[in-house]
């Protein structure tokens, strides 16, 4: 079967979605209406509250969820073969994603703009809230320690990327000041930051002496390096300890010192990323290498699928930013179907490419299946294999393989790494508000906060031990992070569903992917825990095995405050 | 073609700057909150450091504003702050 095929078969799954489900959705379950006066109008102030043009806000809520998630999941998930990740990224997305996405804007559009986690406090009660930025603090430190780890790994893997990332930060900075002192347009300064980082990638793919490779440095890969660890291991060391002081520099900065400009020229990354796979994949039609489904004797699909490929098919996170600040934006309540519902499917188009580059990259099934032996073994190669089959794709376009691979990794990178940002500043965010909601003003204040997010995260991503050694086995908390993910996807659907139950809809089109996450989550860390990480289990580690109890506590808790939200009738007042 | 290039562009600056307008106006909007702090703090009872550090101007300034008051016609400072006279 052809990559463009299932590209295509994808696409067309997703546009018949968006047409009919959608509609379905947004008439019959959600009842819209093109008179209700949003929050935009109603609270306008110029700062937060603004009507905005619903494509301009589109364009705007995709790429504030589009990032690093949607690529690595699918790179690991393929394991068991493409069709199961391909059946779970797009039907996911129609029946799941969208449904959340949509619902949470439409949620918070009828409740003044309020962020989901103040209606679960208003829905639900005062415990419901303290669940609710529990399960945000787990998921926004597995998101920092994977996504320390993504970067880490790939400046070990790809040292041609490190000059133009680092490139970019004095760039973001100047455009910030050009925007905020003299007003300028953002566009041409964005993408000329954007041409002088992809040159700087050009020369640095061609040049080895431009090449930050710390491995090297220690004299390559059976060299020792500090403290008596290894060269590789050291390099991870290195990596981390930088990436900790700059994200806690990052996280301290007002947004559009740094923040904001990054994230124009990721934008920018996002579409250039974009093109470059769905023209390549149209030009060079490779073939599907990898085996539909995959005979595996270790971990089982089900249910590790549907927490290993999170964002790309549903995923939490996207109810934060929908309820945060795109209800806030919302011209028209008949929007929300195309900003939130359409929203979900971008982040489904970028999954989908990601499944295609990693199952066309190998020559032959054997390959695939000698490469991705193990579930284990796919955590740790999953992206390095995206970064390949991505840049074969590229030489579709003409773009010379090193070239090619640098400007992939360069796009990835930055993903990930303004996922960082965001997710540490958030957790600084939540450890004040637990600070305030247990009177620990300690906590409150900005520098104490951004140090113990950092410091928590960085002894996460260094205590997993991996392929490489010392550091590299932040894959092994993928999985947790999909869960966590997956529960605060739970949630919000759950809150959906006892607005819509208040209202006296139907609300089984949103109980069914509530049940259905909350069902994967708690099967999945139920036989993580007890058979594989437990001190009797196959994999036996404590650290594991400690943060996925805390998960699958938090499932538990969320199915029973569920139930009795769900049953007890005095909420229907 | 071109009009529709023109909107395509417009579009995808708009989409950028969406999020980086709010946090810019609200950066300003702040500045002017604290000029009209400063401006009227004293209606709400805190004392304005502006009179503070305008005292050591009183010696550079004292001769000039009793010529002025003079010019304007009035023979005593109309000022109980500046007694120049």
């Amino acid at each position: 079967m052809s990559g463009s095929l299932v590209a295509i078969i994808g696409i067309i799954v997703f546009i018949l979605g968006y047409r009919y489900y959608s509609k379905f959705i947004a008439e019959r379950i959600y009842k819209l209406d093109p008179n209700y006066v949003t929050p935009a109008h109603r609270y306008k102030d110029g700062v937060d509250y603004v009507p905005t043009n619903k494509y301009v806000l589109w364009g705007h809520h995709f790429t504030s969820v589009a990032g690093a998630a949607p690529i690595v999941g699918p790179a690991i998930a393929v394991y068991w073969g493409w069709l199961p990740a391909f059946l779970w990224v797009v039907l996911g997305t129609v029946f799941a994603a969208g449904v959340h996405d949509f619902g949470t804007l439409v949620l918070s559009v009828r409740n003044k703009g309020q962020s989901i986690g103040t209606l679960a406090h208003r829905l639900i009660g005062q415990r419901a809230k303290l669940l609710f930025l529990f399960i945000i603090l787990i998921l926004v430190l597995m998101v920092n320690a994977v996504f320390a780890w993504v970067i880490s790994s790939l400046f070990v893997s790809y040292p041609s990327s490190v000059l133009p990332i680092f490139i970019q930060i004095p760039l973001a900075i100047w455009i910030g000041y050009a925007v905020y002192r003299r007003k300028t347009r953002m566009l041409i300064p964005s993408l000329l930051a954007l041409v002088v980082m992809y040159g700087v990638a050009i020369i640095t793919s061609r040049v080895p002496i431009l090449q930050i490779d710390v491995v090297r440095y220690f004299g390559g890969e059976g060299a020792s390096g500090l403290f008596g660890l290894g060269a590789t291991s050291s390099a991870f060391l290195i990596w981390i300890i930088i990436l900790m002081v700059y994200v806690y520099i990052a996280s301290t900065l007002p947004v559009w010192k740094l923040l904001q400009p990054r994230d124009y020229i990721n934008s920018h990354q996002l579409v250039v990323g974009l093109l470059i796979l769905y023209l390549g994949l149209f030009f060079t039609n490779p073939e599907v290498t990898a085996p539909v489904t995959n005979t595996v004797t270790d971990v089982s699909w089900f249910p590790l699928l549907f927490i290993t490929i999170a964002c790309g098919a549903i995923s939490g996170f996207h109810g934060l930013v929908s309820s945060g600040t795109t209800s806030k934006q919302l011209n028209k309540e008949t929007d929300a179907r195309f900003v939130g519902y359409f929203g979900a499917v971008g982040e489904g188009v970028l999954a989908l490419i990601a499944i295609i580059a990693v199952v066309t990259f190998f020559s032959n099934t054997d390959q695939f299946v000698a490469t991705y032996s193990s579930f284990t073994e796919a955590g740790g190669a999953g992206l390095g294999i995206f970064i390949e089959g991505a840049s074969q794709l590229a030489s579709g376009l003409a773009i010379p393989p090193e070239i090619a691979t640098t400007i992939v990794s360069i796009i990835v990178v930055s993903f990930a790494a303004t996922t960082l940002d965001t997710s540490v500043r958030l957790m600084r965010y939540i450890i004040s508000e637990l600070g305030v909601e247990y009177k620990m003003p300690s906590l409150t204040k900005m520098h104490v906060a951004t140090t113990i997010a950092v410091v928590l995260s960085a002894v996460l991503v260094l205590l997993p031990e991996g392929s490489r050694g010392f550091g590299s086995g932040g894959y092994l908390l993928w999985p947790l992070f999909g869960t966590s993910n997956q529960l605060l996807a739970g949630i919000s659907l759950l809150l959906i569903s006892i607005w819509l139950k208040r209202q006296g809809r139907n609300y089984i089109f949103t109980l069914i992917p509530m049940v259905f996450l909350l069902f994967m989550t708690l099967i999945a860390m139920f036989n993580q825990v007890l058979f594989q990480w437990s001190w009797f289990g196959t994999n036996s580690n404590s650290l594991l095995f400690f943060l996925g109890a805390i998960i699958f506590g938090f499932a538990v808790w969320i199915i029973l405050t569920a139930i009795s939200a769900l049953s007890n009738n005095q909420f229907d007042k | 073609m071109l009009e529709k290039i023109k909107q395509a562009i417009n579009w995808y600056d708009q989409v950028l700057s969406l999020s980086h307008r709010s946090e810019i106006a609200r950066e300003l909007r702040d500045e002017d909150d604290l000029f009209l702090l400063l401006l009227y703090s004293e209606l709400i009872g805190i004392p304005n450091p502006v009179y503070y550090y305008s005292l050591e101007l009183y010696p550079y300034m004292i001769e000039k504003f009793h010529d002025w008051h003079l010019r304007m016609g009035m023979e005593k400072s109309p000022l109980d702050g500046i007694r120049c006279c």
